[in-house]
């Protein structure tokens, strides 16, 4: 598994999307910093960034490679090699690099810009392990879109479905459920809901750090414990890891019955 | 008149000269601070030395300086009240003064007065209080350094730090308080002074106001109080340059208006508070030069406020900016910094091009469904909230700053 997922990595080093993806990161810090002068702002900024685009790449970047390797996949299959070392090599090189691109693009201007000085280096590290989280998620639902559809056609418009799903129309349902449903306590529902998409998971991750004093001013004992204490916290990140965890798993069980 | 003029000074002169000095210590001849006042003469001074006394009700009826030297200890024992003052120009200073009787019936106080005037009270250490120092229809007083240590739980059992009843005229400066249900508390008090003061941890409020006009209160700091400041049914208040940080919670505010008329509200600083301002039935307040840095929501007006003046205040990366309930506004917003504006200044006159809406759609959601603050920020909300801005039906379409300001303003 190791030889295929450096080979993977290699070769999506040595490709041009992923310097195209590692210079947009970069001009996007470059930009954000040259413009705000100031880090808390531009972590916002960034944050908005990051849990729409992330997931966007992660998804078509993951059905992408998936298609363009498929070739070079079915000679693999054909050497004495455990298909799930070969699916989860090859998911593990993308996601690995995408997640390299996101790190290293977004890091350098900012340490260049004096992040280890300021106080914002915790709200950063968070924003960069929710990047690295959501690459992780959407790469792996990425390929198991691409596992269950032969057409390339068909792969491509569930990969952007899901995430203009999981990033807006979610969000959209999950509003009105909660107006419409709001004569009833609600604080567990909302909650619930916020778990169940990967996009809002690591959206109120951030919020815990970013916006606590407005999450505070809602009046609820789940709510409190929630965004009050460490709980949220451990919650959440425990939550996308379940979330990382359930499709890899799918990934593997997929592998093993799929004819080629 | 001469004549009664300059014996009232001849009389004053004597009674000066011959104030003396009472020392009060635990082998001296007078060893109780009790003892020392029923001896003293009008004028005099006691000095009480370093040492434990427990002594409870003492009470002050002629004019004297108590002085304590290296903070004696007056221990109350928890019976009841300390020092009650009755007569007019009494100083009290550095006394370390500690248990303090509770009860549900009478508010004990480490240091009460009553009905006093030109008195002073400095330099005072208290601790396990009920009340600390009590102001009863006293006047042209003055409390300085003095350092409130509460050790309040529960809002039913406990007192206030500093409290005046129908008082007038008082300065309150540099005093430090902490722990109590309210830090400072005015009722029915006009003219007061408070200057300088820390007031942080307290269970209620910071600083208090109740039925009290023409006040003024500046350069204060209130830090994780239940709320910062309340202000109620008073008229004429001055707040200026006080820092109002960090004060969370499901009802707290950094400053809460209710019933306010004719206040000036001016180089304040708002940080980092559940709601900033919450302002309620409350006319013709002008709100200048203020920071709201970091806050859930910088303003969140509840209603009957009319002829309010936002001007030149600076609104920096709070989650909401300002929050109406209605879609009636009769409050002008102009020439503020708002770090979530996004228009253009093409003339480069500092003022940007399009006006900007401070309340959002999403504010008004909130409001209405408070359990939605969890989608904050997310791109379908980012999207409604556009389409409010470009037509708006639920908040109020005339409240617009006309002239946002392009850059942070200083002062």
């Amino acid at each position: 598994m190791l030889k295929i997922l450096k080979y993977s990595f290699y070769d999506l080093m040595r490709s041009r999307w992923s310097y195209v993806y590692f210079a947009f990161y970069l001009l996007l810090g470059v930009v954000l910093l040259f413009l705000n002068n100031d880090l808390s702002k531009a972590v916002i900024t960034l944050m908005n960034v990051i849990i729409v685009l992330v997931p966007l790449i992660g998804t078509i970047f993951g059905v992408m490679y998936y298609y363009n390797s498929k070739e070079f996949t079915e000679l693999l299959l054909a050497q004495p090699l455990k298909r799930s070392s070969i699916f989860l090599g090859q998911y593990l090189g993308v996601a690995i690099s995408l997640s390299m691109s996101l790190i290293l693009g977004l890091g350098i201007p900012f340490i260049f810009y004096g992040l280890f000085k300021s106080s914002a280096i915790w709200d950063f590290s968070l924003l960069l392990i929710t990047g690295t989280f959501l690459t992780f998620i959407f790469t792996a639902l990425a390929f198991n879109i691409a596992l269950s559809n032969e057409n390339k056609i068909k792969g491509f418009g569930y990969a952007i479905l899901l995430w203009l799903f999981l990033a807006i129309i979610y969000d959209g349902v999950f509003l009105m459920s909660l107006i419409m449903f709001e004569d009833y306590p609600l604080d567990k529902l909302s909650l619930i809901g916020t778990m169940l998409n990967p996009i809002d998971l690591s959206r109120t991750l951030i919020l815990l750090k970013l916006d606590i004093s407005a999450l505070l001013g809602y009046t609820g004992a789940i709510f409190k414990q929630f965004f009050g204490t460490n709980f949220g916290l451990i919650v959440s990140i425990s939550m996308l890891s379940v979330w990382v965890v359930m499709p890899v798993l799918r990934i593997i069980f997929k592998a093993k019955k799929k004819d080629f | 008149m001469k004549i009664k003029f300059i014996s009232f000074i001849a009389i004053f002169l004597a009674s000066f000269l011959h104030a003396q000095t009472i020392e009060v210590c635990e082998d001296c001849p007078v060893s109780k601070l009790n003892d020392a006042i029923k001896v003293a003469n009008s004028f005099d001074t006691i000095l009480v030395k370093k040492g434990t006394y427990k002594e409870h009700d003492i009470i002050v009826d002629k004019p004297l300086t108590i002085i304590g030297k290296n903070y004696p200890v007056i221990d109350g024992e928890l019976k009841g009240e300390i020092i009650t003052i009755v007569s007019d120009s009494v100083t009290v200073d550095g006394l370390f003064i500690i248990n303090v009787g509770t009860s549900y019936t009478e508010d004990y106080a480490a240091i009460r007065v009553k009905r006093g005037k030109h008195f002073v009270i400095q330099n005072l250490v208290l601790e396990k209080l009920f009340f600390g120092i009590y102001l009863e229809k006293a006047h042209h007083g003055k409390v300085f350094h003095n350092k409130i240590i509460g050790d309040a739980v529960e809002e039913y059992n406990s007192g206030n730090g500093i409290q005046l009843w129908y008082s007038k005229d008082i300065e309150i400066e540099h005093n430090f308080v902490e722990h109590v249900r309210d830090g400072i508390y005015l009722e029915f008090s006009d003219n007061c002074l408070i200057k300088n003061n820390v007031s942080a941890n307290n269970l209620r409020y910071g600083l208090h106001f109740m039925f009290s006009n023409d006040d003024l209160y500046q350069d204060n700091n209130f830090e994780n109080n239940g709320a910062g400041v309340a202000v109620m049914f008073s008229k004429r208040i001055k707040m200026y340059n006080n820092i109002f940080k960090e004060n969370w919670g499901t009802a707290s505010y950094g400053l809460l208006l209710k019933e306010i008329n004719d206040a000036e509200i001016k180089g304040n600083t708002f940080e980092e508070n559940t709601i900033g301002i919450n302002i309620e039935g409350s006319n013709r307040i002008t709100y200048l030069n203020n920071n709201f840095i970091n806050n859930g929501w910088a303003i969140k007006v509840r209603g009957a406020c009319y002829t309010n003046h936002f001007l030149s205040n600076n609104f920096l990366y709070n989650s909401f900016d300002i929050s109406y309930n209605s879609n009636i506004n009769d409050n002008l917003f102009d020439k503020n910094y708002w770090s979530n504006y996004t228009g253009y200044d093409l003339n480069k006159n500092g003022i940007g091009d399009v006006p900007y809406r401070p309340v959002k759609l999403f504010s008004y959601i909130v409001n209405r469904t408070p359990e939605t603050i969890i989608l904050l920020r997310s791109l379908f909300i980012d999207i409604i909230d556009f389409s409010e801005k470009v037509s708006p039906v639920f908040t109020p379409d005339n409240l617009l700053d006309n002239n946002p300001k392009i850059k942070k303003i200083e002062w």
